[in-house]
């Protein structure tokens, strides 16, 4: 166990930037979620933690000791990679005690290690199998055994449930999130799944294009985003956008409706071009309201998502009750104005400027 | 047409076997025939056999002497070319860098230049280094000549292992001499097993040096089959008597381990 820091760290393969100056703190025990669309760059820091690549510039520490120039065996990480990588030509016994074997620990210590990690990942019948013998969800788990067995300072975890199905993902995100809580280890997890990121993380840091966006907890991140990028990225169905106007206390859209101003802050100048954004289960139907005509009804049993033609735009509305209503018919809808935001059109950054939480970043 | 194809393919295989062997079979005859049936036109294929050629050569030369200097200059040289090929080919293949492609392509480049080109200063260099007619000179020049087509190959059979493999053993806490030995090499053993053969048979076969680098003490099987060749009279039972001896072991050893070569070779398409 042990905090990890990332500071100003910069990363170039030849010429090209990928990272540009990173700076994260992760407290002991804590578990931090690297997540951002493709090619953002969350491996390539993962792997930088992990001693894989070079840092071009700035500084790394685990457990306040600088590893830059620590090579990867010496950093006490273990790391569970997306395809697994396993030792193909090891049984699940051998590849989870590789790590203690080259450690020479002695033989009845390696043995209760493996078969305790092996009963907490439910592997106990498995141990003599080779990985080829395996399941995708199996070898999942003994890649996490390998990593476990060793009782390391950080757990690295790059996208671990991307090649399982939907049913096991849960399961797995459940249990990974369960262990963590258990071991107490600092574990830093990549994925570009946003549902993982929500459920599992303490702290999420939102990445784009080799930039930090935003660093907090996940409701923190979801209730405050700091930019348009990270209230889009966050939640499914994702927050609806409108472009528009502010006159006379509302925003106005291009089609002439009104919508409210969040009541998060006040004194917003009239005439500025906003985006107003507003979550799916923040718009209400009823009677009263910005006219809005109904596209697709999509049920999905615990709640009804329906795409309504609205304020010049397509928006999504996520009702917990079911909606009778037919594609065609006029509805109207409304907002919750205490959970609207407002974005600048042109930076996208957040103008709706009252933050209650800390530890979001810009 | 399907089968027609297959039955061409088989039929050009079968072609192209029976011409490789002939020569090989022509010269079996040979060494059991006399002197004069040997070179007479058109050619015997029935005639009575004689066992005189071998007699005379086990009676000529040490034939035991040139077959340990094949033996040990071959596996000295292979054993070698493993330990610099190996570590050579693992950093080409797992951390490249800005010129490895081009050190690969001017290795082999080495090879496209004769032999014969540089005689004159390896010749110089031995005779300098006091290593004319010594073992120890065929190993180095076997041992540096087969490196880079050892380097290519262990580079082609490395790249098929999965890179996250290699990384996830570092992690674990394997420097690179224990990656190499507990990961890499159980993964691609077929593929080393391949490359050796090459090198020990290739080493075999080598004459070049061997004729002209050493006299007696170190001279291998192929000095040992040109020491019958006479620049007048008549020597071909003689001499093909000579080369059936100098290939039979090469040829035994080809034939089983022909298996591991085969699958050595194909390591990247059956996978
Ligand atoms: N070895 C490399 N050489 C050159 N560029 C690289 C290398 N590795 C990664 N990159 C580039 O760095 C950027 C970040 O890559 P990275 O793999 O970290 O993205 P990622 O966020 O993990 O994406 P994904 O979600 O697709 O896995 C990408 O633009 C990628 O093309
Ligand atoms: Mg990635």
């Amino acid at each position: 166990m042990a905090t990890v820091a990332i500071r100003g760290v910069r990363k170039f393969f030849g010429q090209l930037e990928v990272l540009h100056s990173v700076d994260v703190e992760i407290d002991d025990g804590e578990f931090v979620i690297l997540v951002g669309p493709s090619g953002c760059g969350k491996t390539t820091l993962l792997r930088m933690i992990a001693g894989l690549e070079d840092v071009s510039h700035g500084e790394i520490l685990i457990g306040g000791r600088r590893v830059n120039d620590i090579a990867p065996k010496a950093r006490d990480v273990a790391m569970v990679f997306q395809n697994y990588a396993l030792y193909p030509h090891m049984t699940v016994r051998q590849n989870m005690s590789f790590a203690l074997r080259l450690a020479r620990r002695n033989r009845a210590e390696i043995n209760q290690r493996v078969e305790r990690a092996a009963e907490i990942l439910g592997l106990g019948q498995l141990l003599d199998r080779s990985p080829r013998q395996l399941s995708g969800g199996q070898r999942q788990r003994v890649a996490m055994g390998r990593a476990l067995v060793r009782d390391p300072q950080v757990f690295l975890f790059d996208e671990p449930l991307s090649n399982l199905d939907a049913k096991l993902r849960v399961q797995m995100r459940a249990e990974i999130k369960e262990l963590q809580q258990r071991l107490k280890t600092t574990t830093v997890y990549v994925t570009h799944d946003q549902i993982e990121a929500m459920t599992m993380a303490d702290k999420i840091v939102i990445m784009r294009s080799g930039h930090v966006e935003q660093i907090g907890a996940p409701l923190d991140l979801y209730d405050y985003p700091v930019n348009q990028f990270v209230a889009g990225f966050l939640g499914s169905p994702a927050m609806n956008f409108l472009e528009g106007e502010i006159a006379d206390g509302a925003v106005i859209t291009a089609d002439g409706s009104r919508w409210p101003l969040p009541t998060t802050s006040t004194g917003y100048p009239t005439g500025q071009k906003v985006v107003y954004g507003i979550r799916p289960e923040h718009l209400t139907l009823g009677e009263a309201g910005v006219p809005a005509r109904v596209q697709v009804v999509e049920p999905t049993g615990s709640e009804t998502q329906v795409l309504l033609q609205a304020g010049g735009t397509t928006l999504v509305a996520a009702l917990r009750e079911r909606l009778p209503a037919q594609p065609g018919a006029v509805l109207h809808v409304t907002v919750d104005a205490t959970r609207a935001h407002l974005f600048d059109p042109a930076s996208g950054e957040r103008l709706s400027s009252i933050f209650p939480v800390s530890g979001h970043k810009k | 047409m399907n089968r027609f194809k297959t039955q061409l393919a088989g039929g050009i295989a079968w072609i192209i076997a029976i011409l490789n062997f002939f020569p090989i079979f022509w010269m079996l005859l040979a060494s059991f025939k006399s002197e004069v049936e040997a070179v007479q036109t058109p050619p015997l294929f029935f005639f009575h056999p004689t066992l005189a050629n071998y007699r005379d050569i086990f009676a000529l030369q040490d034939y035991a002497g040139y077959a340990f200097n094949s033996i040990a200059i071959s596996v000295l040289a292979t054993l070698l070319m493993l330990l610099v090929a190996v570590p050579a080919a693992f950093a080409m293949a797992f951390y490249p860098g800005r010129y490895t492609r081009d050190i690969l392509l001017w290795m082999l480049s080495t090879k496209m230049l004769p032999a014969v080109g540089v005689l004159v200063p390896i010749y110089l260099l031995s005779r300098d280094l006091g290593l004319l007619d010594t073992r120890t000179a065929l190993v180095i020049i076997d041992f540096l000549s087969n490196l880079p087509i050892a380097v290519w190959m262990l580079f082609t059979f490395f790249r098929e292992t999965p890179k996250d493999i290699i990384e996830a053993s570092r992690i674990d806490g394997a420097g690179v001499g224990q990656t190499i030995l507990y990961v890499l090499l159980p993964l691609v053993a077929p593929g080393i097993a391949s490359t050796a053969l090459l090198s020990i048979i290739l080493c075999w076969n080598e004459a070049f040096w061997s004729l002209n680098l050493t006299a007696h003490n170190a001279a291998p099987l192929t000095a040992f089959i040109a020491s019958f060749s006479a620049p007048q009279g008549l020597f071909w039972a003689r001499l093909s008597a000579a080369s059936v001896l100098a290939i039979a072991p090469i040829l035994v050893f080809g034939w089983i381990s022909q298996r591991q070569l085969v699958r050595g070779l194909t390591f990247g398409a059956v996978k």
